[in-house]
């Protein structure tokens, strides 16, 4: 048996200090979640109706988030901002805003688009039953998107979760700048630990992001 | 902004893109391999090769690229394996963009009624015939909006090559910043350099993507 | 008596639990044309597909002159070939054109040469009227014009025997028409034919012989004349009256 650098996680707190990383990674990625769930409502909300400014608000801010790589947009959050407007942002915080800004526009396309998915022939078979437009919303179009949204949601935290990893390099110490300063540690006593360690790194991601994509394929089966 | 600077660092810059394209395109040429033949054997069922492939497609999909690279270029010359780090990037791209190409060649070919298959069978064409002239021309019109994605996808994940060491855009962004503090003059190059190699691409993924839409064979 | 073409012994066939047909036995001979009758779901397509190996079957043997049919034999594209299918929804391929579709098979499958599988899908073409939508696809074609190229790609093979399940159910009914007039003229050449259908005025005039196909199993086989006008059996006639509209009026 090669020595494959694994007896490093249970040398003192490492394999909780890994956790910890991770845990890190993930409040960074909940936080986001939350402000783009509700945020991406509002906006895709607004965004469906026909004509409205906030379509093409939307529509531009998708364009910008999507055409550049993640890594490039923290990297101008992180230190564009110092420079143009002197904030001195921590990495935490400006990978927060990155990934809330990200989400938001992803969650408000999502939300607009499993709206204005609706048959109109849905909303207008409501509104001859006499309902009115925010009861038709309420009790027709809404249970019908959110059955849409859902798993769709749900894999934006699993990209965004997977997307924490670039945060080390703006400095964020989590789980990835953790292990680093795992194998540094023992670099004498295990030379193998790169191996074992960022073995576990991988698997700790796969652990995190699995079960969240498994529940979204799940629930598109069977609300799709 | 300082345009002698820019015009300094530009070569710079233009040898770093070409890095990027270089990379990326040939990771993502090995994508589409590793894809087509997992959703191959996904296809035709192949006994335990199937069950490899969609293990391998779960492990791709929910691991970053990032960690995938450190594994690959710092873990696994622990037990003997070493790439360069150009390879390095390239076999990581391939590892992660296999699994993202396998289900939309995969979803592509589901898509497909089975009754087409059918239809060719009974026409005396073998599986592999069937396969090829009649089920994977249809499944690739279906596929190629989700391949285009997957493509711009990929392109843009290169960005966190740097962290193999790669003297990639991102590198030579965060290389002159900490050498001359430049930082809007390097920002704006690498939003520059990344805007002209990913605008094209996802600028042909949607004329290509409408072009299947409103003049496919589509019956 | 003509040879058998296509012999069907003791077949039967269950999804899961579900039997579809049991023990059912039919012979097909040279220049036959066969049509096959009942009630919508009592097996008439699942016994076609199984002619095709399309389904596996739990019992019995098809045999095409005398070589037997399996469903995971090594030489089954080659039997196959042999046995010209039409579906009901057509089933032509969409990325193709109507001459490639017609050509597919014979040059990959049979191996045939361009030019001379060409010629001859122009001329079959040319006999069901449509050689001018030859480079067409078939998102051009109507439904009946699409059956009809569906019915040159299944001859082009020259099968032993050709297979038609439902072919205008998914037709609008101007166009029925012109679709059954192509197998009239089949029949007429000599075709040998299984045929399942819900047209019974085209049953009568096409059929050496009807069959109808009720509960897993050939209830009644009778000349077309007699099916029609005195069927043997009572679900037979039941069957027949399904087709009848009558109005009782008080006057």
């Amino acid at each position: 048996m090669p020595d494959l650098g694994l007896e490093v996680l249970w040398k003192g707190k490492n394999f909780a200090r890994l956790l910890g990383g991770l845990w890190v990674a993930l409040r960074i990625s909940l936080i986001a979640a939350l402000i783009s769930v509700a945020a991406g409502i509002l906006l895709g909300v607004l965004a469906s109706r026909k004509h409205s400014v906030f379509s093409a608000i939307l529509q531009v801010w998708l364009g910008i988030i999507h055409i550049m790589p993640q890594m490039v947009l923290l990297f101008l959050m992180y230190f564009g901002t110092t420079r143009a407007f002197g904030w001195n942002l921590s990495g935490e915080t400006a990978a927060i805003i990155v990934f809330s800004l990200w989400g938001t526009a992803e969650m408000g396309d999502l939300v607009r688009g499993a709206v204005s998915s609706i048959p109109a022939i849905q909303r207008e078979s409501a509104e001859a039953l006499g309902l009115r437009p925010i009861q038709v919303f309420r009790f027709v179009i809404l249970p019908q998107a959110v059955r849409r949204l859902i798993p769709l949601s749900i894999n934006l935290i699993t990209r965004m979760i997977k997307t924490t990893s670039l945060i080390t390099l703006i400095g964020v110490v989590e789980i990835l700048k953790v292990a680093q300063q795992i194998i540094e540690a023992n670099r004498k006593a295990s030379p193998n630990a790169a191996f074992g360690v960022y073995l576990t790194v991988f698997v700790l991601y796969y652990l995190a992001c699995r079960p969240l994509s498994l529940a979204a394929k799940h629930l598109e089966k069977h609300w799709g | 902004m300082d345009w002698g600077y820019i015009q300094n660092v530009l070569p710079l810059y233009g040898k770093a893109a070409w890095l990027t394209l270089r990379t990326g395109a040939a990771g993502i040429l090995l994508a589409a391999i590793v894809g087509l033949l997992c959703a191959a054997a996904s296809h035709w069922r192949v006994p335990v090769l199937r069950r490899i492939t969609s293990a391998y497609v779960e492990i791709s999909r929910n691991t970053p690229l990032l960690i995938q690279l450190f594994f690959i270029y710092y873990g696994l010359p622990k037990i003997g394996i070493r790439t360069r780090p150009e390879a390095c990037g390239i076999l990581g791209l391939a590892f992660l963009g296999g699994g993202y190409m396998a289900e939309a060649f995969r979803s592509g070919i589901e898509a497909v009624d089975r009754i087409q298959e059918e239809s060719a069978l009974s026409l005396g064409l073998t599986r592999l015939q069937t396969f090829l002239h009649v089920i994977l021309p249809q499944a690739a019109a279906i596929s190629a909006p989700a391949f285009m994605a997957n493509v711009v996808f990929l392109m843009k994940e290169t960005s966190v090559f740097s962290a193999v060491s790669l003297m990639d855009l991102m590198f030579t962004a965060k290389d002159q910043i900490g050498l001359y503090y430049r930082t809007a003059e390097n920002l704006f190059l690498l939003v520059g350099a990344y805007l002209l190699i990913l605008l094209p691409l996802s600028m042909l993924g949607s004329v290509w993507e409408r072009r299947l839409r409103y003049a496919g064979f589509g019956t | 008596m003509s040879d058998v073409v296509l012999s069907i012994s003791h077949l039967t066939k269950r999804f899961d639990q579900q039997t579809i047909l049991e023990d059912l036995s039919l012979d097909v001979r040279e220049g036959e044309v066969v049509v096959i009758v009942g009630s919508s779901g009592c097996g008439k397509s699942t016994l076609l597909r199984c002619i095709n190996a399309l389904e596996e079957i739990q019992g019995g043997e098809i045999r095409l002159r005398g070589e037997p049919i399996r469903h995971n034999s090594k030489n089954l594209p080659e039997m196959r070939r042999k046995i010209g299918m039409v579906f009901q929804n057509y089933e032509l391929f969409p990325h193709l054109t109507v001459l490639d579709n017609i050509m597919l098979s014979p040059v990959r499958a049979q191996k045939r040469s361009r030019e001379e599988t060409r010629t001859e899908a122009l001329t079959l073409l040319d006999r069901v009227g449509l050689k001018e939508k030859a480079g067409s696809y078939p998102r051009q074609l109507s439904g009946g014009q699409k059956q009809r190229v569906a019915i040159v790609r299944a001859l082009i093979m020259h099968p032993e025997i050709l297979l038609f399940d439902e072919v205008t159910a998914a037709l609008d009914p101007e166009m029925v028409r012109e679709v059954l007039d192509v197998i009239v003229s089949l029949a007429d050449q000599g075709k040998t034919m299984l045929i399942v259908t819900h047209e019974m005025s085209f049953a009568r005039a096409v059929a050496d012989r009807i069959i109808l196909l009720e509960d897993r199993r050939i209830l009644e086989e009778n000349t077309p004349e007699q099916f029609f006008t005195s069927p043997k059996t009572e679900q037979a006639e039941k069957f027949l009256q399904s087709f009848e509209f009558k109005r009782k009026k008080e006057s």
